[in-house]
């Protein structure tokens, strides 16, 4: 767990003070990734350096697992602490396994130990021990030094971990699976992370809390969807911009929107039939089942309002996509959008359809979520 | 051919002055390690005493041998060596200061600053940043300096053969004195024969000190 209490900075610079960090104060539960973010200037870094003192505060405090920074030693405290730049530092005159050993040797650790403890880390991000303990930095491409960079935070198991701006000198492609890839270690080690961005993406997509910085000051500490439901200030708003409820969309799981339950016909049911189910189900839809009692195939309100007679097989068509439970609304959004379908059939691990997605049902689950938010 | 067959006739003496010669660089040299990498070091914590120390060592690179080898001998005959090896052993030492402390700041100060602040990020002393990063990435230049040094005074000890401090300047003091071009040959090509040697002996040192890890080549 970390704390920040009223952290503050001033620098004393030839024009007078400057106040870097006003008065910061939030708290990260043990297991987090906190992001904060802000444009360049706002104080991100220097409130980030100021956890393990390579900024000394010029007032406030920092509790990590409830103790005052300033009662430990800097250097012993940094040992503790995970740190991760964006220029990666790893030390060209050393191999990979030391440097991912830095702090284990710093700590004293037996040699065996360390050597396995990065042989272990390497196959963590996919990356073969025989193959690249003995080579330097220079012989890495840019993804596996920042994967080596990541892992060498890693090595002493440290319970916190900082990050500034980690994966900001990657390109975009590998930058997303590199992210990825944190999120399956961080789900597996739960470490306490301080993750300094520039990037709202990145942010919406690593973060459990978001803390957004302004001028030194900390404008609002909030969980992703909430503060993209929410945002406190106009200044915020702007900051996350007019699309801000599309990128909400990765952040909610199907499963947490109502789901609408579509009437279901037979094939020889006649028109009329399917607008009585929609009226009735409040769904732009009904599905169309086969004699097995299986869905294959939808009558969507437009077909059905544009034939007078007829049955309902004649205007049905295919079902195009489906989408499990488990996943985003983005993801379902996506295939809203491509295949035209005004419902979405969502389906549990086994296949069967549990309900279907519709836009007012998208539009009423955010709207919910941003309410209790 | 006069000059070959010199040489040839005199072999044995021309490899004990050459030997003479190259342990008055190597003694003064390696003194001049001792004493100039430490500062070189110390001087990159305030830039304003690495500017006052590089700004005396050029001063003192500025000084002629000769005039320096005749200051010195009012000063060193009190206790017996005002000629000799010794004051040749001094001179080196004051000369080699400039290029080894010059390079072995300019090498540290170097150092990518993302290197220094993931050192201190994850926890290294001053001490252990400067043993296993900033003094190893900087022994290349380091060594470019100290390879200068070597080379610029084994042209300097030539000159010492005047106050007496033997070595192959011998040969060329007695070739100017005696109008004796054999002599006089015999000595410079020896220098510059040494000169290349010594150069290329301490540029494979400098390639087996340099971690495999940086680039190789690197040079001042």
């Amino acid at each position: 767990m970390i704390r920040l209490d009223r952290l503050t900075k001033v620098f004393e610079t030839p024009s007078g003070p400057v106040v870097a960090v006003d008065e910061v104060s939030f708290e990260l539960p043990a297991g987090e990734i906190c992001v904060l973010l802000g444009p360049s200037g706002c104080g991100k870094t220097t409130t980030m350096r100021m956890i393990n003192r390579l900024i000394e505060p010029t007032g406030g405090t920092v509790f990590i697992d409830g103790r005052d920074t300033r009662a430990v030693d800097p250097i012993q405290l940094r040992r503790s602490i995970g740190y991760v730049i964006q220029q990666i530092g790893l030390f060209p005159n050393k191999t990979v396994a030391e440097n991912i050993c830095v702090v284990p040797d710093l700590l004293g650790w037996d040699r065996k130990k360390s050597r396995a403890r990065a042989a272990e880390l390497l196959e963590l991000v996919a990356m073969e021990p025989a193959v690249f303990m003995d080579r330097y930095p220079k012989e890495l491409s840019g993804g596996q030094q920042q994967r080596v960079g990541v892992i060498r935070a890693l090595a002493a198991d440290p319970p916190v971990l900082l990050m500034d701006e980690p994966f900001g000198a990657i390109d975009p492609i590998n930058r997303e699976a590199i992210q990825d890839e944190f999120l399956r270690m961080q789900a597996a080690l739960r470490k306490t992370v301080i993750f300094v961005s520039h990037d709202l993406d990145e942010a919406v997509k690593m973060a459990d809390r978001v803390a957004i910085f302004r001028a030194g000051r900390l404008e609002q500490f909030a969980t992703p969807d909430q503060l993209l439901a929410n945002p406190a200030t106009p200044f915020i708003e702007t900051f996350l911009g007019t699309d801000r409820t599309l990128k909400r969309l990765r952040l909610v799981r199907i499963a947490d929107v109502p789901l609408g339950r579509p009437g279901t016909v037979r094939p020889d049911d006649p028109v009329g039939r399917a607008r009585e189910l929609m009226q009735a189900s409040g769904c732009p839809a009904v599905l169309v089942v086969d004699a097995d009692g299986q869905p294959d195939a939808m009558v969507s309100g437009s077909r059905a309002g544009a034939v007078r007679g007829g049955t309902c097989g004649d205007c049905a068509e295919p079902i195009r996509a489906t989408i499990p439970l488990t996943a985003d609304l983005r993801s379902a959004v996506a295939l809203m959008f491509a295949h035209d379908m005004p419902l979405l059939p969502c389906v549990d691990a086994e296949g069967r359809i549990q309900g279907a997605l519709t836009y007012a049902g998208i539009i009423r689950g955010l709207s919910a979520r941003g309410a209790s938010a | 051919m006069d000059t070959l067959t010199f040489a040839y006739d005199n072999l044995d003496v021309i490899a004990a002055r050459a030997l003479e010669h190259v342990s008055i660089v190597a003694v003064a040299v390696s003194i001049a390690i001792v004493t100039a990498v430490p500062i070189g070091i110390t001087i990159t914590q305030s830039k304003r005493a690495a500017d006052v120390v590089l700004y005396l060592a050029s001063m003192m690179i500025t000084v002629p041998s000769v005039a320096l080898f005749g200051l010195m001998i009012p000063l060193l005959s009190p206790i017996g060596h005002g000629i000799g090896t010794v004051p040749a052993v001094i001179a080196i030492i004051l000369y080699s200061q400039l290029p080894i402390i010059r390079n072995t700041y300019t090498a540290i100060v170097d150092v990518d600053p993302a290197l220094r602040e993931a050192g201190i990020g994850m926890g290294m002393s001053a001490a252990q940043r400067l043993r296993q990063v900033e003094i190893p990435l900087a022994i290349p230049v380091i060594m470019a300096g100290i390879r200068t040094a070597a080379v610029m005074n084994i042209g300097v000890t030539a000159i010492a053969a005047y106050i007496g401090a033997g070595g192959l300047g011998t040969f060329i003091a007695r070739g100017i004195s005696q109008s004796d071009p054999r002599q006089l040959i015999t000595g410079a090509v020896a220098v510059s024969l040494l000169a290349i040697a010594v150069d290329l002996l301490l540029a494979l040192a400098q390639r087996r000190l340099t971690s495999k890890g940086l680039a190789r080549g690197a040079v001042a």
